[in-house]
């Protein structure tokens, strides 16, 4: 007999009990729609990951000093200093200082926002553009001079109409002056990397009430010397501290990967435990095709009576299991589609319904059909026909 | 000879002891004959049914099959032979329920492999043969007995066999429609088929030329008749 007539005839009894198909089919439609719900949805976390750290920039380098005083032990100066002498590795450095929770007040506009404290070079070190008037400066910085440069959203929820330049606002009640405006960087939302204000290290002390300055940025001259001026920063703390633990040198090309490490690991967990469901699934269309062998024993005994072989009759249960199963995989890849779009937009992930997946989930759900209709379909093709037919 | 039985034997062990189904038996036939298949109920009738269509096979003898042993053979070997040389037609019918008339009458012709077109010309000659040529979209339970059971006399010429193996083909029916069933068995004999009905009742068994007895497995009885009009 032809493969398309049997696939023919497996529809035919498919759709001849609707119910029964569909409950079938049910385990593998959670399995494939769970796979691919979840490895859109890791995609899509991924990519927004390394969307948000490579608009960081690759070059940059985080240093963090923990500890009781991290700053009498190292110096901003100190660490400055440093920074000029190894320019072969360093193209700049600059002190972090970040102040979360500042309320900006101007007139009766105003916000909550994060406000950033580094030296005349943290744009530059930051990959910041700055679009209208201009960066503070070295002698701001070193007067203490209460400047400011803000985000783009900020700026535009601050001076929804007027210029911001040479404007006054307020932070935490404390006055400081606009000299200039960012570029939008990423969408130009709130919370996003445009809500945010810039203001000189030195300045910065009545907001965050703790004097100290305890992280740093670096740029490293280029990509391929990030990991020399990694090791060039090590040595220079080493030199300040007893315990490595004091300190803490990394990079956002480390981060990304530790941080895409670990949502491999995420995916293989979750792709395991859906994996879990479709031999639940696989189990379920075994276990109905073993009914529908035994119901169909007399159908059977015709068969064989009539001419079939063996073969034909594994080949007849075989290709009801794997359509049963390939039309669930059908249905789980549609539900996992709609709903990784669905889940993507209510958390604000770009969920990426990846095609190998789909592909994936389509080839394991067949072969599941397959492999677990293979033990009724040989049962069914070794009946013996005179049995078959006396069965009632 | 299309069929020749050789001291043929099929015993059961039950336990310690043997049921002997078929003890021994011997005949042959030729091909266009009628032959009734007689007995009281387990006089071993089925079982040479069994042996005769290919369906089993025999503990001991020989069967011939238009020259052929078919006395020991492999399971797929024997299904050939069915889809090739015998035509079955059952007590109950044995139409499959999800299949309309026509593909019923198909299914052999599917197994045999046989093209499309030529299946199709099949199919529609056998149906007309049995004077069902509009009933071919309908489904099975939509027919009478009697009109199923023409179904299944369809389903057993399709294939153009050597041997039609109809066994209590009238068990289901009335006894008007079971006639118009046996005059269909003799018009499809006087047409040159070959048909072999097993019956436990004499009445019936009177459309046949030839009838062998059977008892206790064995051949009591094998006598040619005139085979008068059912
Ligand atoms: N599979 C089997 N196992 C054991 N004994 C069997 C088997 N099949 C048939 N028999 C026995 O063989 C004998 C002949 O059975 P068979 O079915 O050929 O009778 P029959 O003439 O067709 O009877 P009926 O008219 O009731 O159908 C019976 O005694 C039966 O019990
Ligand atoms: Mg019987």
């Amino acid at each position: 007999m032809k493969l398309w007539q049997a696939f023919r005839l497996a529809l035919k009894s498919i759709l001849g009990s609707k119910m029964r198909s569909f409950l079938t089919m049910l385990g593998v439609i959670i399995g494939v729609a769970a796979v691919i719900v979840l490895v859109s949805l890791v995609n899509g976390f991924s990519s927004d990951m390394s969307s948000s750290f490579e608009s960081m920039g690759t070059n940059l380098i985080q240093v963090s000093v923990f500890g009781r005083g991290g700053n009498t032990v190292v110096r901003p100066a100190a660490l400055m200093d440093f920074g000029e002498e190894r320019r072969d590795v360093l193209a700049g450095v600059s002190p972090s200082v970040t102040v979360n929770g500042v309320t900006a007040k101007v007139g009766n506009n105003n916000l909550t926002t994060t406000v950033y404290g580094g030296s005349e070079s943290f744009h530059h070190i930051r990959n910041f553009e700055v679009e209208r008037g201009g960066f503070f400066n070295y002698i701001q910085v070193e007067a203490r001079r209460k400047v400011c440069v803000l985000g783009s959203y900020t700026a535009a929820t601050l001076f929804p109409l007027e210029n911001p330049i040479g404007q006054d606002i307020r932070l935490n009640g404390n006055k400081y002056t606009v000299v200039g405006v960012l570029a939008a960087k990423d969408g130009g939302e709130e919370s996003s990397a445009d809500d945010m204000i810039v203001a000189p290290y030195t300045a910065v002390t009545p907001l965050s009430q703790q004097g100290g300055v305890s992280s740093y940025v670096f740029s490293a001259a280029d990509k391929d010397s990030v990991d020399a001026a990694m090791a060039a920063i090590e040595d220079f703390l080493a030199g300040y501290f007893a315990d490595s633990d004091s300190y803490r040198v990394f990079n956002q090309a480390n981060l990304l990967e530790n941080i895409n490490e670990l949502t491999g690991t995420l995916t293989l967990v979750l792709v395991g435990i859906a994996a879990i469901s479709l031999l639940v699934g696989g189990i379920g269309i075994m276990n109905i095709m073993l009914v529908s062998v035994t119901e169909r024993t007399k159908e059977i005994g015709v068969r064989k009576s009539l001419g079939a072989k063996r073969r034909d009759i594994r080949l007849q249960f075989l290709i009801e299991a794997a359509t049963v199963s390939a039309l669930g995989g059908l249905i789980g890849i549609a539900v996992g589609a709609g709903g990784s779009v669905l889940i993507g937009n209510m958390m604000e992930l770009s969920a990426v319904v990846s095609p190998n997946a789909v592909l994936i989930a389509f080839s394991v759900s067949v072969a599941i059909g397959v492999v677990f209709g293979y033990f009724p379909a040989a049962a069914a093709s070794k009946l013996n026909p005179i049995d078959a037919l006396r069965y009632e | 000879m299309l069929i020749v039985f050789d001291n043929v034997s099929k015993i059961y062990k039950i336990g310690d002891g043997e049921v002997r189904a078929a003890d021994g038996i011997s005949f042959s036939a030729a091909r266009g004959e009628f032959i009734a298949i007689i007995g009281q109920s387990g006089s071993g009738k089925s079982t040479c049914m069994n042996i005769i269509g290919a369906l089993d096979t025999p503990t001991s003898g020989k069967y011939y099959l238009d020259g052929q042993d078919v006395s020991a053979l492999s399971d797929d070997k024997l299904a050939a032979i069915r889809n090739r040389t015998i035509g079955f037609v059952f007590q109950q019918y044995n139409l499959i329920a999800k299949l309309n008339v026509a593909e019923n009458v198909e299914l052999p012709l599917l197994y045999s492999g046989m093209a499309r077109a030529e299946r199709q010309e099949r199919v529609g000659a056998a149906l007309a043969k049995v004077g069902l040529s509009d009933r071919g979209r309908h489904m099975p339970n939509q027919l009478s007995g009697g009109q199923q059971q023409r179904v299944s006399i369809a389903r057993a010429l399709v294939v153009n066999p050597s041997i039609i193996l109809a066994d209590e083909p009238t068990g289901a029916l009335d006894s008007q429609t079971g006639k118009e069933v046996l005059s269909l068995l003799r018009q499809l004999n006087s047409e040159g088929n070959t048909i072999i009905l097993i019956t436990h009742d004499t009445e019936i068994a009177a459309a046949a030329q030839r009838h062998i007895r059977l008892q206790d497995g064995r051949v009591i009885a094998d006598e040619q008749r005139g085979g008068t009009a059912a």
